[in-house]
């Protein structure tokens, strides 16, 4: 895992190149273990990039009880962890106002932590306030990935900021 | 004997579907209106669609279903209804459909699980099906494998970790522009491919555990086609979706056969509409013929979604004694 240095000064930007799914797994955790209830996480990434990889590692870090899965076909699962992790996965989702039908407001600005999948799909409905992530490929190496955080709001400055220290700490 | 018939009404997904089934084996109807055609516009289901549309149809659909079984509603010995898993809106349809049905008429409420119904629609034509017996159920939203002592004692011994293996051939299909649903686009195609031309990986094949994992195939075989567009070498589709059959054909089978051989089983019921895989059913048979082992699977259409799969399960609920009382409520997992 190898973070990008020059972001050392910058609160709202911090990049993270992974080697495999395990290191991707690694990061997530950091992450995880470092979030609030009422945190919310948007994850970018095209088929096969590993979101639902690093979500899996965000519940280890907030102590999920349950393995976290696809969640494709139901759109929602909650797990109970430390805090309450709401997953919404919005693959199949057509037009954006599907989502009203699932309640997200309650998941959104809930007790819990809400991570979402394909957030694209439902841009209008999205809290200004987030932390978005954008997971790339990268062409010459299968296994590595270009992962992205921007902290929009104060809280997800701070929370760029402590995951940032960490990995400084470490290196 | 009194007749015993049980109405099975089915909204997990995108099949509104309403089914009544005559002392556990005789179908006396099995009506679905799949959405298929609304959802192939999308390349998957669409959820709001899929409520919206269950809505519309289940009423149409049970009375076809007591108009085609020549009954009336007083003729019902019990309604079967499924609580989950699922998606929540489509759930709620047929859930408090059949509870207004079973409440109205004072006939006993029976949930069944949608994966319950899945294994125990086997019975429908193997009424001699022993307990113990091991389950692999394979669709869109679920792999697992499942140990049934009994109608009541069922336990998952292995599950996917990721995504169901309906899903990645789904998703797949969709990355490919061939279609929806995902599973017999990608069989036809993979008729005249060689399986062999692509080694893909068969993730956990060798594990312990019998849990099972196909997002790193999901990837592999995006990889291989993104790497070979970047090569400008012609990916043979053919080719590619037999070689990606056969690591999912390999996985499931495997884990499926050491299953039976640790817990001495020697009878293996399939179910979910991933079994409807001609290539599955052949093998798995075969492979299994060899250590004795039996495998039971339900006719092509009742493997997918279908409520007639409900109303058998409920039926053997029923005769159990197994019933709901009307608190029962939608689960998604």
């Amino acid at each position: 895992m190898k973070s990008i240095l020059s972001e050392k000064y910058n609160n709202n930007i911090y990049t993270v190149i992974t080697n495999n799914p395990e290191e991707t797994i690694e990061l997530g955790k950091k992450l995880g273990n470092i979030l609030n209830k009422g945190d919310l996480i948007a994850v970018n990434g095209e088929l096969g990039t590993g979101k639902t990889c690093l979500i899996k590692g965000i519940a280890i870090g907030l102590e999920s009880r349950e393995e976290v899965t696809s969640p494709s076909f139901s759109i929602i699962k909650e797990y109970s962890a430390k805090i309450p992790i709401f997953h919404f996965d919005l693959y199949r989702l057509n037009r954006s106002e599907e989502i009203e039908g699932l309640g997200y407001e309650e998941y959104f600005y809930g007790e819990g932590v809400t991570l979402i999948e394909w957030p694209d799909k439902i841009k209008n409905y999205l809290p200004e306030k987030l932390l978005l992530i954008n997971i790339f490929m990268d062409y010459d190496n299968l296994f590595s990935r270009k992962i992205t955080f921007e902290a929009k709001g104060e809280r997800y400055k701070k929370i760029l900021e402590v995951l940032k220290s960490i990995e400084y700490i470490r290196n | 004997m009194k007749e015993t018939n049980i109405m099975g009404i089915e909204t997990s997904c995108d099949e509104t579907a309403v089914s009544i089934v005559r002392n556990g084996k005789h179908l006396l109807s099995n009506i679905i209106a799949s959405q298929i055609e609304i959802h192939q516009r999308y390349g998957g289901v669409v959820p709001e669609i899929a409520s919206r549309k269950h809505m519309e149809l289940i009423m149409v659909i049970c009375q076809e279903a007591l108009e085609k079984a020549e009954l009336s509603l007083d003729d019902i010995d019990g309604i079967a209804v499924v609580p989950g898993p699922g998606l929540k809106g489509s759930l709620l349809v047929g859930l408090s459909f059949g509870k207004a049905i079973a409440f109205a008429s004072g006939k006993p409420l029976i949930g069944v699980n949608h994966i319950e119904g899945h294994i125990f629609v086997n019975f429908l034509n193997n009424e001699e099906i022993l307990f113990p017996f091991i389950s692999l159920v394979v669709s869109g939203g679920h792999t697992s494998l499942i140990l049934v002592q009994s109608i009541e004692q069922l336990e998952v011994i292995g599950k996917t970790r990721d995504d169901a293996a309906g899903e990645v051939l789904d998703k797949i299909a969709k990355y490919l522009g061939l279609g929806y649903p995902g599973g017999p686009i990608i069989e036809k195609m993979a008729k005249t491919g060689k399986d062999d031309a692509i080694n893909f990986p068969r993730p956990l094949l060798n594990s312990n555990g019998f849990d099972f994992s196909f997002s790193g195939l999901k990837t592999a075989v995006i990889n291989y086609i993104i790497n070979s567009k970047a090569a400008q070498q012609e990916v043979n589709i053919n080719d590619l979706c037999a070689s990606f059959q056969r690591a999912i054909i390999d996985t499931v089978k495997h884990k499926t056969l050491t299953a039976a051989n640790k817990y001495n089983i020697s009878r293996i019921v399939l179910g979910g509409g991933v079994v409807a895989n001609e290539q599955l059913r052949k093998e798995l048979t075969e492979d299994a013929g060899k250590s004795n082992i039996s495998v039971y699977c339900p006719p092509k259409e009742l493997c997918t979604d279908n409520a007639a799969m409900i109303a058998v399960a409920g039926f053997y609920k029923l005769k159990a004694g197994i019933t709901n009382s009307f608190d029962l409520d939608v689960f998604t997992e």
